[in-house]
């Protein structure tokens, strides 16, 4: 995200939710948060009933009874406007962007500029250097260095070719260098842009399952109470008296659940939001959710367990070879090799071996890797030295298959492989002379994640295209569960079918077409920002950063949104104990004096206590919405202990917060004589 | 209270804890449809009944067919027992030449028996041995086949993956009648009979008294009713004293079988759950927090009735509240009793429960306001339970992070919607009518007392027929058109409003994958799920019902403590 994040209470935030807070209480946006709508509902009632008059109660008390009933609704509709609010300063910026958007059109015989927006599907686009790509698309001719921070935030360029798995491009996103032409692929106003402005604005949010269970249960409990309090009247009177409607309706509001409504969709937006945030984009509420019930983690090796390069760690020589001698070879072939990998091979042989040659002649002819060779050297003068994957070298120098230096080199490749290390032959003049060893390198600290994940009960899987007893080695040392060895897409896809029929729900990452398939299939498909359209249209998450650690920080947020929700929901219902304790006393105390007893938090009088309830109730709301919003913390503790913690703040917790909370309530309004 | 009271409260508890795995590996088998040695016997039969009818066993049904024969089939006997009792003076078996019953007791009278509540707005010496035997006890087994037979059937749907079979409701209710209450209560009736119970087609004797008057007692069937009565947590007793009259509970020793047979088939079914779900550790979770609920029930109403009556002690009557038991049996048994029963949902009664101390009666009231859950009715008591545990699981268990699951099946809104609508119905039906009650003319006619006893009076009849109980808690004159009807009405809803709600939720389940149990899934085993289930049905189950509770035995008791009786 380019805008820097708003913190939660500054002002600019505060003032336009104030304003929505008063919008949503349009009764048609109001009825989709049944509790709400219900308190809404009661509130207008008293109102209508105060203006009619002759009702027992005074008018103050009747006037501050409304006065608070209004105030919860209005509470709860400003959670939700806040938790918008901070979405819709970033999607301010997204738009922005968007509407300056053209295009250079292909048409018969040149190019036409027309507005973003009439692009339709299939049409072409010529983008030049520091023009913004007007439509998301795939690169159908050409290669340009393309700056991506209007989208993920990160000002390093990359590079978008036609074909393979770098051609899918953004709408809002600059060409910097080169021109490429366009393909569309999105129909107007479907792009990634809108659907990212979509999100982050919290318009047209869909309630998730979870959500829509959640709130059958909140309208489910109303019901109950309802039942309870509007046969109420019919049991005083029979016992002789009467209850006005202004306490029956405070009695009612201070039972239904309308802490967690209230805070219901904020959670939600929030939970999203924060999803943004890290820079994911999820496209369904949905596959937040999911993450949470994530049992399985497809973890690809390269940049997740290990760090993406290989490092040299060790030359070994055939007999009748000394490692000078290899070493020497090895640094030559590798001179020329400007990946890490070629790198790493060249400190090698400088750091143990002083080999001190540092460029090669001017004379040095390069043999660049291809991948039909699957190997790389160069020749000097008239000598080849080559180095590439041990069956490419030997059968690169036919002859040297069946010699004793060939059967020594396999057994030394076995001993690197079983070490989890990734074995390179080096040959000169068809000459065997050994092995480099390249040790794959284990990131800092994701044993310990492993580890924890492992409390949690998910079960990490790492994929690879090593070999399986690299792969079990690295596999060992990682400290991950499983492995896939020489994984192709569709062993993926496999493994992912296979997992979830045995009622796992699966988590992985990917980025090239070939993984679609997968990522379509599995429960939460994390693609890189920087894999084909395809691979992005399969999964249900995006990740703008490309960095696929993340996928275990994403479990993590799933985990936060519903543990958010389920403890602000047992705090609610934990809190009708107290709530009943101060109003039925003060209730039916005129009926049976002696029923005073059950003022057990010694509240000054019968409507001080009824007020003191309904300011708590109403209370309670903003003071959570910071925790509603900021999310409750997740702790990688495992469900048992996690569950007794939560248990014992949020459900413990509300069930004494209230009865404290609504005795200083009362002290203030005995105080200020209120009532 | 004594030291022999709690000891008995404690043998009695450790009994019930024994008899867990043995009844719950016996109900198991017939879950399973395994054989038992009783097929050598009654297999024939069980396979006669199935050639007769035309039904074949092993045919699945799914949740909408399984509740529709079940409905059908209650509908059937219901009409059946209705016209039993409408028209017994023709019948045979009537050797005292009774009358047929009224239209609004009948209807009562079937809908009571047919819904495991056995209220009796009828007097036991009313019928003739043909109505008690033949309109009644039919559904005494009938009716207890059929809780079992649906609690089944809810088993099935969270151990069964992705599948719409729920078993067969015929062979259900067949192989527990045959294989486990017909058999049980052959032993049960000889045991009763050995200790004294009359099992007899004799209409009654002629005594002469101590004081030389001719005394007419009756006599009849009374032992094999007695036997069903309990294991089938039926509760409608021969003679309208129930199990305080010497001819039903003879002495010390049938009181306390008779309370271990009305937990049994209960108890044995959470064992059953947790064999059928793979795991017994879940049945005895739950089967922990019915017995916390069950100890802590006791030990206040012992604790009230043992401390008895300040206004009595004032007077120079020490000791506790003796009004309304039996001296056979004393406060400790009458207590454990009247908890036991209202737990279960039996409703037998060895002593008055309206002659308790407002606080001492309060709970067994509110055991059965609870939704019957706290063992409960033989299969309704799991069934409830576990509506309850879909809700605490759905509750709670987003805290641990994940969709909710409970045994596996995730818990998603149409399991919610379901348990809410089933769970609701209690306070619909036990407030709303007994707010009506509460206003109208025929309502207010009804009970004995004035003020909050009256209300609790009122209360107390609409708890225990909603509820299923049928214990009643005396003082009201239920016998009239007016209650004979709603009563009827709430009995009926109280069972099928909860019954079909859970099928459905059974075949929801059952159509769905199961999740293996990881470290991440909600423990549903250990303390922290007890106490958990404990708090939601008390909070949810249980506070719905302080606003009447208060203005009733809450009234009731502080107005005792200020010296002001009802």
């Amino acid at each position: 995200m380019t805008t820097t994040p708003a913190t939660m209470f500054s002002a600019k935030l505060i003032g336009p939710a104030v304003g929505d807070a008063f919008r949503k209480l349009n009764p048609a946006e109001l009825v989709k948060n049944p509790v709400l709508f219900t308190t809404a509902v009661v509130a207008l009632l008293l109102t209508v009933l105060l203006g009619l008059g002759g009702e027992k109660l005074s008018f103050a008390f009747q006037a501050q009874l409304i006065v608070w009933l209004w105030l919860t609704v209005l509470f709860g509709t400003f959670a939700e406007a806040l938790a918008e609010g901070r979405g819709r300063a970033q999607a301010a910026s997204l738009r922005a962007t968007k509407a300056e958007l053209t295009a250079k059109k292909q048409v018969s015989g040149g190019y036409e500029l027309v507005p973003a927006s009439a692009l339709k599907r299939g049409d072409i686009v010529l983008v030049e250097t520091n023009d913004l790509i007007p439509a998301d698309g795939e690169v159908a001719e050409g290669v340009a260095s393309v700056n991506e921070s209007a989208i993920t935030g990160e000002s390093a360029p990359v590079i978008r070719e036609a074909g393979g798995d770098r051609s899918a491009v953004t709408a809002g996103t600059r060409v910097i260098s080169d021109q490429i032409k366009v393909r569309v692929t999105q129909e107007p106003g479907q792009g990634f842009l809108d659907r990212m402005i979509a999100l982050v604005e919290g318009a047209e949010r869909q309630k998730t399952p979870n959500e829509i269970a959640l709130t059958i249960l909140l309208v489910g409990l109303t019901i109950i109470f309802l039942i309870a309090v509007a046969t109420v009247p019919a049991f005083s009177a029979y016992a002789g008296g009467s209850v006005p409607v202004a306490v029956l309706a405070a009695l009612l509001i201070t039972l239904i659940p309308t802490t967690i409504a209230a805070l219901l969709s904020a959670i939600g937006i929030a939970g999203m939001d924060r999803l943004v945030r890290f820079n994911v984009l999820a496209k369904s509420g949905r596959a937040v959710e999911a993450a949470g019930d994530i049992d399985v983690l497809l973890l690809d090796k390269t940049g997740t367990i290990t760090v993406g390069d290989r490092q040299a760690s060790e030359f070994r020589a055939v007999s009748g070879v000394s490692q000078g001698e290899l070493a020497e070879a090895a640094l030559l072939a590798s001179l020329a090799d400007e990946t890490p990998e070629g790198r790493s091979v060249v400190t090698l042989a400088r750091e143990k071996f002083a080999v001190v040659q540092t460029a090669l002649p001017a004379d040095a002819e390069v043999i660049p890797f291809t991948a039909q060779t699957r190997l790389s050297g160069v020749k000097l003068g008239g000598t080849l030295i080559q180095k590439g994957a041990v069956d490419s070298i030997l059968r690169a120098n036919p002859g040297t298959g069946t010699t004793a230096q060939a059967t020594e080199l396999r057994r030394m490749t076995d001993e690197i492989a079983r070490a989890g290390m990734t074995p390179l032959a080096v040959a000169q003049d068809g000459r065997l002379l050994g092995v480099i060893a390249l040790k794959d390198v284990i990131k800092a600290g994701i044993r310990e994640r492993f580890a924890e994940l492992r409390r949690m009960g998910i079960r990490t899987v790492m994929i690879t295209g090593d070999n399986p007893l690299t792969a079990a080695s690295i596999a060992a040392e990682a400290g991950v569960d499983d492995f896939l060895a020489e994984a192709t897409p569709e062993d993926k896809l496999a493994l992912i079918r296979k997992e979830q029929q045995g009622g796992k729900l699966v988590a992985m990452c990917g980025d090239g077409t070939n993984d679609a398939p997968a990522l379509a299939q599995a429960d939460v498909g994390v693609a890189m920002n920087t894999g084909t359209q395809a691979a992005r249209e399969a999964g249900n998450m995006v990740d703008l950063d490309s960095d696929p650690t993340k996928l275990i920080e994403i479990v993590g947020l799933g985990k936060q949104l519903l543990m958010t929700r389920g403890a602000l929901t047992t705090f609610s219902v934990a809190n009708d104990v107290a709530k009943y304790f101060a109003i039925i006393p003060a209730i039916f105390v005129a009926f049976y004096p002696g029923l005073g007893a059950l003022n057990i938090m010694g509240l000054a009088s019968p409507n001080s206590a009824i007020l003191s309830a309904i300011i708590f109730n109403a209370l309670i709301i903003p003071l959570l919405v910071p925790l509603a919003l900021k999310g409750v913390r997740y702790r990688p503790i495992g469900a048992g202990p996690l569950l007794a913690r939560n248990i014992a703040i949020y459900g413990v917790g509300g069930l004494i917060a209230p009865f404290v909370g609504i005795k200083l309530v009362d002290l203030v309004v005995a105080g200020l004589q209120l009532a | 209270m004594t030291v022999q009271g709690w000891l008995l409260i404690l043998v009695f508890t450790a009994i019930v804890v024994a008899l867990v795995k043995p009844m719950g590996a016996w109900l198991f088998a017939l879950y399973e449809g395994r054989r038992t040695p009783f097929h050598f016997v009654l297999g024939p039969v069980e396979r006669g009944f199935y050639k007769l009818a035309g039904i074949d066993p092993n045919a699945e049904m799914g949740w909408r067919r399984y509740a529709l024969h079940m409905l059908v089939f209650q509908l059937a006997t219901l009409l059946f027992t209705y016209l039993v009792l409408r028209f017994q003076d023709v019948l045979p078996l009537n050797p005292r030449a009774l009358p047929g019953m009224s239209p609004d007791l009948a209807f009562n009278t079937a809908v009571s028996f047919t819904t495991n509540t056995n209220w009796q707005s009828y007097s036991g010496e009313t019928l003739s041995n043909l109505s008690q035997m033949l309109g009644l006890t039919i559904h005494n087994f009938l009716s207890a086949a059929t809780g079992i037979a649906i609690a089944f059937a809810l088993f099935r749907g969270f151990a069964r993956r992705q599948t719409s079979g729920l078993g067969n409701f015929w062979a259900d209710l067949t192989r527990i009648t045959l294989y486990l209450l017909v058999p049980l209560c052959i032993v049960y009736t000889l045991f009763l009979i050995a200790n004294g119970v009359p099992q007899t087609f004799a209409s009654s004797v002629d005594a002469t008294t101590l004081e030389g008057a001719r005394q007419t007692i009756l006599l009849g069937p009374i032992a094999s009713q007695e036997a069903i009565k309990m294991l089938g947590t039926n509760g409608g007793g021969f003679f309208n004293a129930n199990s305080a009259h010497p001819f039903e509970n003879p002495n010390a020793l049938t009181n306390l079988v008779q309370m271990l047979s009305i937990f049994a088939i209960g108890v044995g079914l959470t064992w059953t759950f947790g064999k059928a779900v793979g795991n017994t550790r879940q049945g005895w979770a739950i089967l922990a927090a019915m017995l916390l609920l069950f100890l802590g029930g006791t030990a206040i109403t012992y604790w009230q009735e043992a401390a008895g009556n300040p206004i009595h002690h004032a007077i120079g009557l020490a000791g506790g509240n003796m009004e309304g038991k039996e001296v056979r049996f004393g406060i400790a048994a009458s207590s454990l009793f009247a908890v036991v029963t209202t737990d279960a949902s039996c409703g037998a009664v060895n002593a008055m429960h309206d002659s308790f101390t407002a606080l001492g009666g309060l709970i067994p009231m509110f055991n059965i306001q609870l939704g019957e859950v706290v063992v409960g009715g033989v299969g309704a008591g799991i069934y409830g339970f576990l509506l309850f545990a879909l809700l605490a699981v759905f509750v709670a268990g987003l805290m641990v992070g994940r969709t909710p699951e409970y045994v596996g099946k995730k818990i998603e809104g149409r399991e919610v919607k379901l348990a809410v609508l089933a769970i609701a119905v209690l306070p619909l039906m036990i407030l709303g009518l007994t707010a009506l009650a509460a206003v109208l003319p025929q309502g207010l006619a009804g009970p004995l007392n004035k003020g909050p006893h009256g209300f609790s009076e009122i209360l107390y009849a609409f708890t225990s027929a909603v509820g299923n109980n049928g214990s009643a808690f005396a003082g009201l004159t239920a016998a009239t058109p007016f209650y004979d009807g709603l009563l009827g009405v709430g009995m009926w809803i109280g069972r099928f409003f909860m019954i079909v709600p859970a099928l459905a939720i059974a075949g929801s389940l059952a159509a769905k994958q199961h999740h293996p149990e990881s470290a991440g899934s909600f423990p549903t085993t250990g303390p922290l799920w007890i106490g958990l289930l404990v708090g939601i049905i008390l909070i949810v189950g249980g506070l719905t019902f302080l606003p009447a509770l208060a203005l009733g035995p809450i009234a009731d008791h502080v107005a005792m403590l200020h010296g002001q009786l009802f």
